[in-house]
């Protein structure tokens, strides 16, 4: 999903960079020149001016350093003292996703205008199709009246110029549960009992407006300020993400501090067995079918939104919480960092014991980078415990029902589906699915369009990683032949 | 016609600050450079550790023998066109 050619996005990334270096330089000490040293004043401003330009980008850091902007009390505040809380608080910040309202430019509500293009014909099929006859022919040309239209898009599809536009408000689009709506003031805000965590919003926003707390700061006290065994977990859509492979990724996390690094595709196999295992299960107790379970964003969209599905999805749990459950099991009093491409991972990481801190890609990104290690540099190790190509597959769009299938087939028919990103019209899907049934029996959803390979965490390219993670699966073991 | 060849750093630092994003190239030229250019991923050039620049400029592109700082996808086609338009002149 990561939009390419994206001002926003570098920026992010440019921010934890910083933030992480304020750290190794003097724990934050002097923190309050990072929005200074990134918008100097002989620069262009790409706001109104670089005040306003410096002052979103205080709060941008106050994110980077795990803290919502929306808690904020005091505007003079400093992001030195935000770090030094940042340093003392010994669990990472529970809010999420939120809107940075100085940023938010309040996009006119969406709304469908005439353009120019209008030729003020004889037919007019807008006018006529118009269900509140909201349009009228004024000065030659169609006119909605704002007081009577209810934005059903029907004046759009009938104009053969196709002089009707719509204009969306990105945020709004791109959230499939409808959680970011706009206040009195046209601003927007997040209802964190919707959310679902996806991270849409965060990567549609051409503002680059919502913000997403990070737990990198927590993650760096644990490993350089506490005596801590600390554990990196490595999703499986972390092959591709940088340069060099995840053999020397495991050499690299080592330099940056961790104790040991486990890779989450192991867990990803167990999950491949129960899932399996419950799929035979389920369907000789007569059931229709079964939906996957370890995409977050998903499992808490069924659970909120589609409380019909929620009977059908999979009982099995995560390859995060396999993997974490094998760690503390052998290191109870480690603590357990998740590295993926994944926001929502964050929200499942509270509700399990077994995960203390869930890192994205850009983030562990940025330590490497504040601290000068490149990773394809760094010596290649290779995992204790090593997965198979079903693990592999996951992060890539068909990865989980392929790897189901292939325990399953012989035993049992298995008809996959692949519900591939969680949009409105795909949340309708499954509403309908589960109201009415469908034809096959095995519904694989993922959020994001592609897989975790897109997710809003990551910092390649979604199609290359996927060629990485495709050539790493090629590698595996084949977990049905174990 | 030689082609211009494009290296984009895939070092750490430049990945992560954007080069990755550059790598869209591979997938997407514009269609008018599309077969001009050659791409060539190379190792940390070391151009990241200039302490004497007061930031970190990456990501860092060279197109030919000229070097790109804070580079963006934009910047390196603009970059390969100009170098293509010298080269007919």
């Amino acid at each position: 999903m990561l939009i390419p050619k994206n001002n926003a996005n570098q920026m992010r990334a440019k921010i934890l960079i910083k933030l992480a270096e304020s750290y190794f330089a003097d724990k934050f000490a002097n923190a309050d020149r990072i929005p200074l040293d990134l918008r100097p004043k002989e620069m262009q401003p790409s706001r109104c001016c670089i005040y306003k330009d410096r002052a979103v980008l205080k709060y941008r850091c106050m994110a980077g350093l795990g803290v919502s902007p929306d808690s904020e009390t005091d505007e003079l505040k400093t992001l030195k003292e935000y770090g030094a809380d940042a340093l003392k608080r010994t669990e990472a910040d529970k809010s999420r996703l939120s809107v940075i309202d100085i940023a938010c430019s309040a996009c006119i509500k969406s709304q469908y205008m005439v353009t120019n293009a209008c030729r003020g014909c004889f037919a007019q099929p807008c006018r006529l199709n118009c269900p509140k006859e909201a349009i009228s022919i004024v000065n030659g040309r169609a006119w909605i009246d704002p007081e009577k239209c209810v934005n059903c898009g029907k004046c759009h599809e009938v104009c053969p110029y196709h002089s009707i536009i719509r204009i969306p408000v990105p945020c709004e689009e791109a959230c499939p549960v409808g959680a970011i709506t706009k206040d009195e003031f046209g601003k927007e805000h997040i209802d964190t009992e919707k959310c679902i965590s996806c991270g849409k919003c965060l990567m549609s926003c051409p503002f680059g407006a919502i913000v997403e707390s990070s737990q990198m700061v927590d993650v760096l006290r644990e490993i350089h300020d506490t005596e801590h065994k600390v554990v990196a977990m490595l999703a499986p859509a972390v092959v591709g993400q940088f340069p060099g492979d995840i053999h020397n990724m495991i050499g690299a996390l080592k330099k940056a501090g961790f104790d040991e690094v486990v890779e989450v595709a192991v867990g990803a196999d167990i999950t491949t067995q129960k899932e399996a295992a419950e799929f035979i299960e389920k369907m000789e107790a007569g059931e229709k079918f079964m939906t996957t379970s370890c995409c977050p964003a998903y499992y808490r969209a069924a659970k909120v939104h589609i409380p019909e599905i929620a009977p059908h999805v999979s009982h099995t749990k995560t390859p995060m919480y396999y993997t974490a459950e094998l760690v503390k099991k052998e290191c109870p009093d480690c603590k357990t960092v998740f590295i993926g491409p994944c926001l929502a991972k964050r929200v499942e990481a509270e509700y399990d014991p077994n995960v203390d801190y869930v890192l994205t890609f850009e983030e562990i990104g940025a330590m490497f980078v504040a601290q000068g290690i490149n990773v394809d540099e760094c010596p290649a190790e290779d995992f204790k415990e090593v997965s198979c190509a079903q693990g592999r597959k996951f992060p890539i769009s068909g990865g989980v029902a392929g790897a189901v299938a292939s325990l399953v087939e012989g035993k049992m028919e298995i008809k996959p589906e692949l519900i591939d990103g969680l949009s409105k019209e795909n949340i309708k899907l499954l509403k309908r699915y589960a109201a009415k049934g469908c034809d096959s029996n095995m519904i694989e959803v993922m959020c994001c369009e592609g897989g975790c390979v897109a997710g809003p965490g990551c910092i390649a390219l979604a199609k290359k990683a996927a060629r990485a993670v495709e050539s790493y699966v090629a590698q595996g073991e084949d977990l049905s032949k174990k | 016609m030689e082609k211009v060849t494009v290296k984009i750093c895939a070092g750490t630092s430049c990945f992560v600050m954007g080069a990755a994003q550059i790598q869209a190239l591979e997938f997407t030229p514009p269609e008018d450079i599309a077969d001009k250019i050659e791409l060539v991923e190379v190792r940390c050039m070391n151009l990241c550790k200039d302490t004497t620049a007061k930031y970190n400029r990456g990501p860092f592109v060279m197109v030919n023998d000229e070097l790109i700082e804070e580079a963006t996808f934009e910047k390196v086609v603009n970059k390969i066109r100009e170098v293509l338009k010298n080269k007919c002149d």
